[in-house]
């Protein structure tokens, strides 16, 4: 540690770390721009100026940008010296003359960085006369809007965008006073972290597209703190709502998982919650597409009849919280609960529990991924399977430059001359999964074949790792396995898309040779929804065999499913007409709902607190935001059981083995912060709390007390000081915008201040036996092909494709062939193609990476269906087909 | 028996008309069935005379400028009279545009030129004429020596960056040496860009094998195995005759897999640049050989350790390349007896502006800013008194009339405030607005900004509304300490000297000329520039 002098006190900060941080880690209040703690510094604002003193002596100072300066110990410095005020007022100055005063009209209003350093600055008039520039904007696609005019030319965008996300379509574009961030034409943001810029520019010229259009004020905002429901990463998110709506999503800072950044499908995807298929009323069908609507005792008592039946199958979901699935676990019996996935995914999933049973020290975190040296990405594109992990790997394929920087005497904070030395090195990526992924620009080597195929490569891995290569040995395998043995932090990923178990075999096979050549590897498999990690704890029927059962005339309880995306669409029919009575507890229509003869309408996340697990068995609770609109809404654990609250609910589950430790998820409803408050919802500003219901009430409606957690329903309570799991939004005086963040951090960078969010369980062996030594595909004969799943980022998750500006970025059902098989069948890039029972036609797109006597087929996208045939199908020609536009002459 | 006439093909010659009076003067002699052979050298420098036209006779070259295209006519009288008259050079004196023999010129004759020392005589891409006045031979010398001799060399002769950071060149040559790297690299900076200046140009055009000669010198004290010249695009002309040159190098073995027979390996690549001021900073012209926005690196780490592509690089300015060969040619301490205290070995001092007799003066440093502009310059051409003088480019302050004793030596020039940077000198006289002056420097740095950081993106714009207003004469208390503000703001904060440095024309031109902005005479005192 080192200490410096700021303003006449001391401070302990860490050696070599740049003055910005170390002030901010002690809440200083310094204002900047350019800075961002995962970008670095870049000294380009020129706001964050103070004066530092050479000796004791010194009484003048010189002025430094603090970003640039490294602490050294016994440095004097100081914020408050006049002339560093009257610097930093006249650099914001500047930036105010040519920014527009539409704060009234701007989405950032209330929580701009700007506004908020312009307020500390103290900059009240300018005193320049001149134009302002102004630009022409650009459509950026249904993400996000730009106004450049506001730009201040922090140059965040372009870095955060460009140099972390590895986007190649933002530039910075122009000089001097014309600088623009754009793209060299109008057109769709490509990267798919794109959405962060909402949250990485200072003020408002990339601002939430959907949100603006029914745009709310930050501080009318009812807020809480969040999972994204989007994948197994379980990103930590602040939701909003007001008026009843979800209105948007922001990043909530977990060092372990999401650090500053989400995914769009995450950010953009969240407001399922408002779809217009909620369901609402509780249903009984009284003929074939007729449900007729009934009350909350009535639909009740159809559930018990059910449940004592004496023949009842329990169906849960992996989109389900733990005490959701726990209470229909409860209520059905252990033997007559499916956990909801099918039986592949769930043999991958024992595979995974085995794996990370096996070898628990080597389960790693997300910002784990980062620090590695070598990563092998391996049967499944994180890309699409869980984005934010994505992101983590390409951090980690830039740690080269870290060492290069300190080799060369450079501060790895400097980031300009930390990649202007480094520029095109890269730390070893290796990625083997069927088709190129959004990675491969970073990646030395890449291989892309069937999963069959890389289940073969991937025991070569293994093999290799047992007897290393000799140094001149060349090729992938050798150079992977030699690249492995030699790393520090020796990274695998892998995940659950591939519908291969074979593939994770052979991962684990990968995994097990590195731990038995005496290395450290660090390991993490995602799934695609966001508690496959908890929901498999639970033990019970298989999928099939709940299925079966209904076929041979079960009643069932379906939780959250909607089963048409878990199974072949033939068997699903058959189980659920050969079904007794078949009751639904979801929050949407589905073809599943749409088949039941009960349906009772649950609440989503937003509008209950539930517990979810993610891919590195991480149990986090996402707090209800809002009260769901309509009476007859509850959380399916209230339809289920006859718990009180759910804490009583999670104290059940956590008696179950599978769920030990689970307690310490959360506080407890109980918790009151230091001064025995509540934490509120609402900001202390929040407005219009008489005003909102005056439509049906001019009396303002007594705020609901909240039994189940400690947040209250209202601006009434404390944000600040509490657990880390419990800050709904983030907010310090002075600091508006979410850049507040630092002050609920330890330190920059570092941990919360009321400790992270979230407790890892273990994980115990499965009882499954599953064999995923060899694939079960067969060779496919003459003119057929295997059907290989290839999920979306967009579109193949189930929740996030019920929101609009999801669907506009979804590609259409695509079908990836080799050109040779192509060929063969007649067909041609750009054609249509569908096969016996398919539900669509499907874009043919040509690639020389699929393995031949494969197609590789979008899942869940559009009409294209979520299951794909396990055995080979022959492709047929639709001549009636029309390609839709190409995205890129749309884009 | 054919006369030889020399008309120089060079940038300002012809922008003044040099190839024009070439042809007429051919035509002319055509006329009178004279058999002339016309030579286009490099210009000598003497931009004043241009254009120039020299006759050889018996060796000597009598010259003649500035030649009009009126005067061509009776000029070819004398030079090439009808039907092979003799021609006689006692009577050239008659002529009022006779300038005598150039070898003893007092322009040419006062100076002592080293890197200058062909300009003029030779034919820019002849190989043997520049052999034969003294080049190649420090190259040779470098070739039989090693690597540390060469750099020893250098250290010892004094000789600083000419760019105008006036970094040893012997210290750069010597950590690139040191620095390990496949491949190193030499880049020559001729992005001259600096308001005044002209001298990079003027050698490239008038003795291109110098500079590659230099560059090789330099590549052999490193290691290095590749070269960049990078030149601006404003010198279309230089481009064709540097990369001609390069291609005659080559053929000559000067250039290529083994330079004249040894094992040192070594060639050249010519790039243009787009037109940004910001190149010619080491770090943004190296982004820009790479092929990306010019922005200024941080530094470190230094190009010597991490420079083009990564690898050692050492990037010196024209001038600074092409003394080397001078300097391993005729010994360190040849060229370290000339000049004085840190600033050793010759300056090609560039007069320009309101002068009479503008061109490449180059002499020892030392000399004062007064004899370069009255007895080399001969005063303003407008005959009017001095008012100020900038040097040191765009970014250099003006000096008044009281400081034009001060010597030129880096240090001496500093601290009266100003700038000696790639030496050029730019001259005012008392018709001068230097309200206008000053809004020059704010718009140059407006157009030239790369954008990166607040103070020189946004500042040089308000500096230029600022000194309009200012000539309006409203408010002026008011625009005058905004204006002094927003100097201090753009010096202190700046990310390169671009930025920092613009307010030292602006603040000095309001010392200079207080009147100019509506101030009282002497009102502005230097202290507050």
């Amino acid at each position: 540690m080192t200490t410096i002098n700021i303003d006449g006190s001391d401070y302990e900060v860490a050696a070599g770390e740049n003055l910005l941080k170390a002030a901010l880690s002690h809440h200083q209040d310094l204002p900047y721009f350019c800075w961002h703690p995962s970008l670095g510094s870049v000294g380009a604002c020129r706001q964050c100026a103070v004066v530092q003193y050479q000796n004791p002596e010194d009484t003048r100072g010189r002025l430094v940008m603090a970003c640039m300066t490294p602490v050294v110990d016994g440095m004097r410095v100081s914020v408050k010296a006049p002339n560093a005020v009257g610097f930093r007022a006249g650099v914001i100055e500047w930036l105010m003359e040519n920014h527009p005063h539409d704060c009234p009209v701007c989405e950032e209003g209330g929580e701009c960085h700007l506004q908020d350093m312009t307020v500390m600055t103290g900059h009240t008039s300018r005193r320049y006369r001149g134009q302002k520039r102004t630009f022409e904007n650009q459509y950026l696609g249904p993400f996000l809007n730009h106004e450049m005019n506001r730009c201040i030319t922090c140059y965040r965008c372009v870095r955060y965008y460009r140099d972390y996300a590895g986007g190649t379509d933002l530039q910075a574009l122009g000089s001097r006073d014309r600088m623009y961030f754009g793209r060299f034409e109008d057109g769709v943001l490509d990267n798919i972290f794109a959405g962060n810029l909402v949250e990485v520019c200072p003020t408002g010229v990339f601002t939430d597209k959907p949100f603006s259009r029914t745009y709310t004020r930050k501080w009318d905002l009812q807020s809480a703190p969040s999972v994204c429901q989007g994948c197994s990463a379980g990103c930590n998110i602040f939701a909003s709502e007001r008026y009843g709506k979800l209105k948007r999503v922001h990043n909530r800072y977990h060092k372990d998982i999401n650090g500053y950044f989400l995914c769009d499908r995450g950010r953009f995807g969240s407001s399922f919650v408002n779809s217009d298929l909620r369901l609402r009323q509780a249903g009984v069908r009284i003929e074939a597409d007729l449900f007729q609507q009934v009350s909350i005792e009535a639909a009740t008592q159809h559930l018990r009849d059910l449940a004592d039946s004496g023949d009842v199958v329990g169906i849960g979901s992996p989109r389900a919280s733990l005490e959701d699935n726990f209470a229909l676990m409860s209520l059905v019996g252990e033997a007559n609960f499916s956990c909801g996935m099918n039986d592949v995914e769930a043999a991958m999933m024992d595979q995974i529990f085995d794996l990370y049973a096996k070898t628990p020290d080597a389960v790693a975190t997300i910002t784990a991924l980062e620090r590695a040296d070598v990563t092998l990405v391996f049967g499944d594109d994180p890309m699409n399977a869980a984005p934010r992990v994505a992101l983590a790997i390409r951090q980690a394929a830039r740690n080269v430059h870290f060492d290069m920087a300190v080799q060369a005497g450079v501060p790895t904070w400097q980031d300009a001359g930390v990649r202007g030395h480094a520029q095109h090195a890269l730390s070893p990526l290796y990625i083997a999964t069927p088709l190129p992924t959004g990675l491969d620009d970073v990646a030395r080597q890449t291989s892309h074949a069937a999963p069959a195929d890389l289940a073969v490569l991937g025991l070569q891995i293994a093999d290799q790792i047992a007897s290393p290569p000799s140094d001149d040995a060349e090729g992938f395998v050798a150079n992977i396995a030699r690249d492995l043995l030699a790393a520090q932090h020796p990274t695998c990923v892998c995940g659950t898309a591939s519908a291969e178990p074979a593939v994770m075999q052979a991962f684990a096979a990968i995994i097990t040779a590195l731990i038995k050549a005496g290395r450290k590897p660090q390991m993490l498999c995602t799934s695609a929804e966001v508690n496959s990690f908890g929901v498999r704890r639970f033990a019970g029927l298989s999928l099939q065999g709940a299925l079966d059962r209904m076929q041979q005339g079960s009643n069932a309880m379906v939780l959250q499913n909607d089963l048409y995306r878990r199974e072949i669409p033939a068997m699903v029919s058959a189980a659920l007409a050969g079904a007794g009575r078949v009751l639904v507890l979801d929050s949407f229509e589905t073809a599943t709902a749409n088949a039941a003869d009960i349906v009772l309408p649950v609440t989503t996340y937003a509008e209950h607190t539930g517990t979810v697990v993610n891919c590195e068995g991480r149990a986090q609770r996402a707090y209800q935001v809002f009260e769901a609109e309509g009476q007859d809404i509850q959380p399916a654990w209230r339809w289920l059981s006859d718990f009180e609250h759910i804490d009583d609910v999670l104290h059940a589950c956590a008696a179950l083995p599978a769920f030990e430790g689970l307690e310490a998820v959360s506080p407890e409803a109980g918790y009151r912060t230091a001064t025995n408050s509540r934490v509120p919802r609402a900001t202390h500003r929040f407005s219009g709390r008489t005003a909102a219901t005056a439509h049906v009430s001019v009396h303002e409606p007594k705020t609901s007390v909240d039994t189940d957690t400690p947040f209250s329903f209202s601006m009434e309570g404390e944000n600040t000081g509490q657990a880390g799991a419990l800050i709904p939004y983030v907010w310090s005086p002075g600091w508006n915008s979410n850049q507040s963040l630092f002050k609920f951090q330890q330190e920059v960078g570092g941990s919360l201040t009321g400790g992270e969010p979230g407790v890892r369980l273990g994980f115990a062996p499965s009882k499954s036996s599953a064999d995923g030594s060899a694939s079960s595909r067969t060779k496919p004969a003459t003119g057929e092909v295997n059907l290989i799943p290839h999920p979306q980022t967009f579109g193949s998750d189930e929740l996030s494709s019920l929101v609009g500006a999801i669907v506009e970025r979804c590609a259409p059902p695509t079908l990836w062939l080799n050109p040779d098989d192509a060929r063969a069948l007649g067909l041609s890039s750009r054609d249509g193609a569908t096969w016996p029972d398919a539900k669509t036609t499907y874009l043919v797109q040509l690639s020389d990476q699929v393995t031949p006597g494969n197609a590789l087929a979008s899942v869940g996208v559009g009409t294209g269906q979520s299951v794909l045939p396990r055995d080979a199908v022959t492709l047929i020609k639709d001549s009636a087909f029309t390609p839709p536009p190409d995205l890129i002459a749309r884009g | 028996m054919t006369t030889t006439i020399f008309i120089a093909r060079d940038s300002t010659a012809i922008a003044v008309g040099a190839d024009g009076i070439a042809a007429q003067i051919s035509a002319q002699c055509d006329q009178n069935q004279h058999p002339v052979q016309i030579a286009r050298p490099g210009s000598r420098g003497m931009y004043w005379a241009e254009p120039l036209v020299e006759v050889e006779i018996n060796g000597v070259r009598h010259g003649f400028g500035p030649v009009t295209s009126d005067a061509v006519a009776g000029l070819c009288d004398l030079i090439c009279p009808l039907d092979r008259a003799p021609i006689d050079p006692k009577v050239f004196k008659q002529h009022p545009l006779y300038l005598g023999d150039l070898s003893h010129h007092a322009y040419l004759a006062a100076q002592q030129r080293l890197l200058f020392a062909r300009a003029g005589l030779i034919d820019a891409l002849d190989l043997t004429q520049y052999e034969r006045l003294g080049g190649l031979r420090g190259l040779r010398r470098a070739l039989a020596s090693n690597s540390q001799s060469i750099i020893d060399q250098i250290t010892e002769s004094g000789l600083r960056g000419r760019g105008g950071a006036a970094f040893p060149a012997g210290i750069k040559l010597k950590a690139a040496a040191e620095a390990e790297g496949v491949n190193k690299y030499i880049v020559c900076n001729a992005d001259e860009g600096d308001s005044g200046t002209f001298a990079d140009r003027l050698l490239m055009e008038a003795d291109p094998f110098q500079i590659i000669e230099g560059m090789l010198i330099a590549a052999l004290a490193t290691g290095a195995t590749r070269g960049y010249v990078y030149l601006r695009s404003e010198y279309p002309l230089t481009a064709s005759l540097f990369g001609q040159a390069l291609v005659l190098a080559r053929e000559h073995g000067l250039l290529g897999p083994s330079i004249y027979g040894s094992s040192h390996s070594f060639d050249i690549e010519l790039r243009i640049g787009a037109g940004a001021y910001i190149c010619g900073e080491e770090t943004s012209l190296l982004e820009s050989i790479e092929g990306r926005r010019p922005e200024v690196r941080s530094k470190p780490p230094l190009p010597v350790h991490h420079g083009l592509f990564n690898s050692p690089t050492v990037i010196n300015n024209v001038l600074t390349l092409a003394s080397m060969t001078s300097i391993m040619a005729e010994g360190a301490q040849a060229y370290h007896d000339l000049g004085a205290g840190t600033s050793r070995g010759t300056q090609p001092f560039q007069l320009a502006g309101n002068i009479r007799f503008g061109g490449v003066v180059e002499v020892p440093f030392g000399v004062s800013l007064r004899t370069l502009i009255e007895e080399f310059g001969g005063g303003t051409a407008s005959g009017r008194p001095i008012k100020a003088v900038q040097t040191g480019g765009p970014l250099g302050k003006y000096l008044g009339v009281r400081q034009l004793d001060v010597p030129m030596t880096y240090e001496d020039l500093a601290s009266a405030g100003g700038l000696l940077g790639h030496g050029g000198i730019v001259v005012f006289d008392d018709s001068v607005d230097m309200a206008q002056q000053a809004r020059f420097a704010m718009a140059f740095c407006a157009a030239e900004s790369c954008g990166k950081c607040t103070p020189c993106r946004i500042g040089s714009v308000r500096g230029v509304e600022i000194l309009d207003r200012i000539k309006t004469g409203k408010n002026l208390e008011k625009e005058i300490k905004l204006l002094d503000e927003l100097c201090v703001t753009m010096t202190d904060a700046s990310l390169c000297a671009m930025g920092s440095m613009t307010p030292n024309p602006v603040l000095s031109a309001l010392t200079i000329g207080p009147e100019d902005f509506g101030l009282p005479a002497g009102s502005r005192h230097p202290t507050e520039s």
